[in-house]
């Protein structure tokens, strides 16, 4: 039920995985809309604190599945007689998606916390810097955060392609087993 | 003794040579970047309540100074618009970017001095050429001498300090700070070394 089996997910899986979907393509609009906001917009310092907020809730989300993902078995491809080409293009992919997550992450801390500032967490909990920073951090990190942002949008909308494709045209159960336990 | 005539006419021409690279160099000083006895800083007004400050912390620079002949005296400065520091990563990099200085394209800002006149031993006005953001103008503004004379450690040393106000929009930044923000005050503060 929660856990994963090998032939479905469970569904600590499936909610973590819609959570960060949900929220990944949320703060890629809110990042490309606060950047365009003038000194004046009302909502200027706002947006910045709500999206390193969210930003470090999908940190904790992206550890939370890295060790519930290693702790737990992968189920077998949905696709019966899927080619050795389709089966390992797609662990690659995934593989890229979680390397892009992790270089998004990591980024937008390292540009927030380059003078050794805290990340506050919703002004509840405050995430604490590294005591080593690089010169010009905030901008080699900002250029690494802008290029992985692009990337895992454009990744993940193809894998989401992927995935209809499978429901529409293959007729599996690739994309349903993301929404429920079988 | 053939070997002792070739020693003495390098030792006489090495000694010629290192007399007047001596006495032109005389009142040429480089700026103490090394130990940091010189400061970039700017301060523009935060929504006209407050001042914000922040510097430059990698430039280098040269200058000719002789008590004598003041008004001989020359310097240019180049600044690394990529080292501004003011205190705020989040804010250096807003500053670094596309909005303001834009430091990917124009890494470089410097002034180069044409002209300056003393009005007595210690004040100046000194005019020159200033590039920021690919935009050269030329500016004028007072110059005062804080001091000069030997170092503890066998230099010499001379210090000025100078002021002037940068209208944003004459170097091609127009983004938005409020009507109080709309020139930024530099203060450059040099102490130079004599080579």
């Amino acid at each position: 039920m929660f856990k994963n089996t090998s032939t479905s997910y469970g569904y600590i899986s499936i909610i973590i995985h819609w959570v960060m979907a949900l929220i990944i393509f949320c703060l890629f609009g809110l990042g490309l809309y606060m950047v365009e906001l003038s000194y004046y917009d009302a909502w200027y310092k706002g947006s910045l604190d709500l999206h390193k907020s969210i930003g470090m809730v999908l940190v904790a989300l992206l550890l939370t599945r890295i060790c519930w993902t290693v702790f737990n078995i992968k189920p077998k491809s949905a696709v019966i007689n899927a080619s050795k080409f389709e089966t390992k293009s797609a662990d690659y992919a995934h593989i890229a998606l979680y390397l892009l997550m992790t270089m998004l992450m990591l980024s937008g801390y390292l540009i927030s916390t380059a003078d050794g500032r805290d990340i506050s967490v919703f002004g509840v909990i405050s995430i604490p810097a590294f005591s080593i920073a690089i010169e010009n951090q905030e901008d080699i990190a900002g250029s690494i955060h802008n290029i992985s942002a692009w990337s895992l949008v454009i990744l993940a909308s193809a894998h989401g392609l992927a995935a209809i494709k499978h429901h529409f045209i293959n007729k599996n159960d690739t994309l349903k087993r993301m929404l429920k336990v079988f | 003794m053939k070997n002792i005539i070739i020693s003495a006419t390098i030792l006489a021409t090495s000694l010629v040579l290192g007399s007047t690279s001596i006495s032109t160099q005389a009142a040429e000083y480089k700026v103490d970047v090394e130990g940091a006895h010189a400061f970039v800083q700017f301060k523009i007004k935060h929504l006209g309540y407050s001042w914000l400050l922040g510097e430059f912390n990698t430039f280098d620079g040269n200058f000719f100074y002789d008590a004598k002949k003041p008004n001989q005296a020359k310097i240019n400065i180049e600044i690394d618009t990529k080292s501004l520091d003011s205190n705020h990563a989040e804010r250096d990099k807003h500053l670094k970017g596309n909005d303001f200085l834009n430091v990917n394209k124009f890494p470089k800002a410097n002034f180069v001095s044409k002209d300056i006149k003393f009005s007595d031993d210690t004040n100046a006005i000194i005019t020159g050429d200033f590039t920021l953001k690919g935009v050269t103008k030329t500016i004028s503004f007072p110059i005062s001498k804080i001091g000069e004379g030997k170092d503890p450690w066998g230099g010499y040393r001379v210090g000025f300090s100078g002021y002037t106000s940068l209208k944003l929009t004459d170097y091609g930044i127009d983004y938005n700070l409020g009507p109080a923000s709309t020139h930024v005050e530099m203060a450059l503060h040099i102490e130079g070394v004599r080579l």
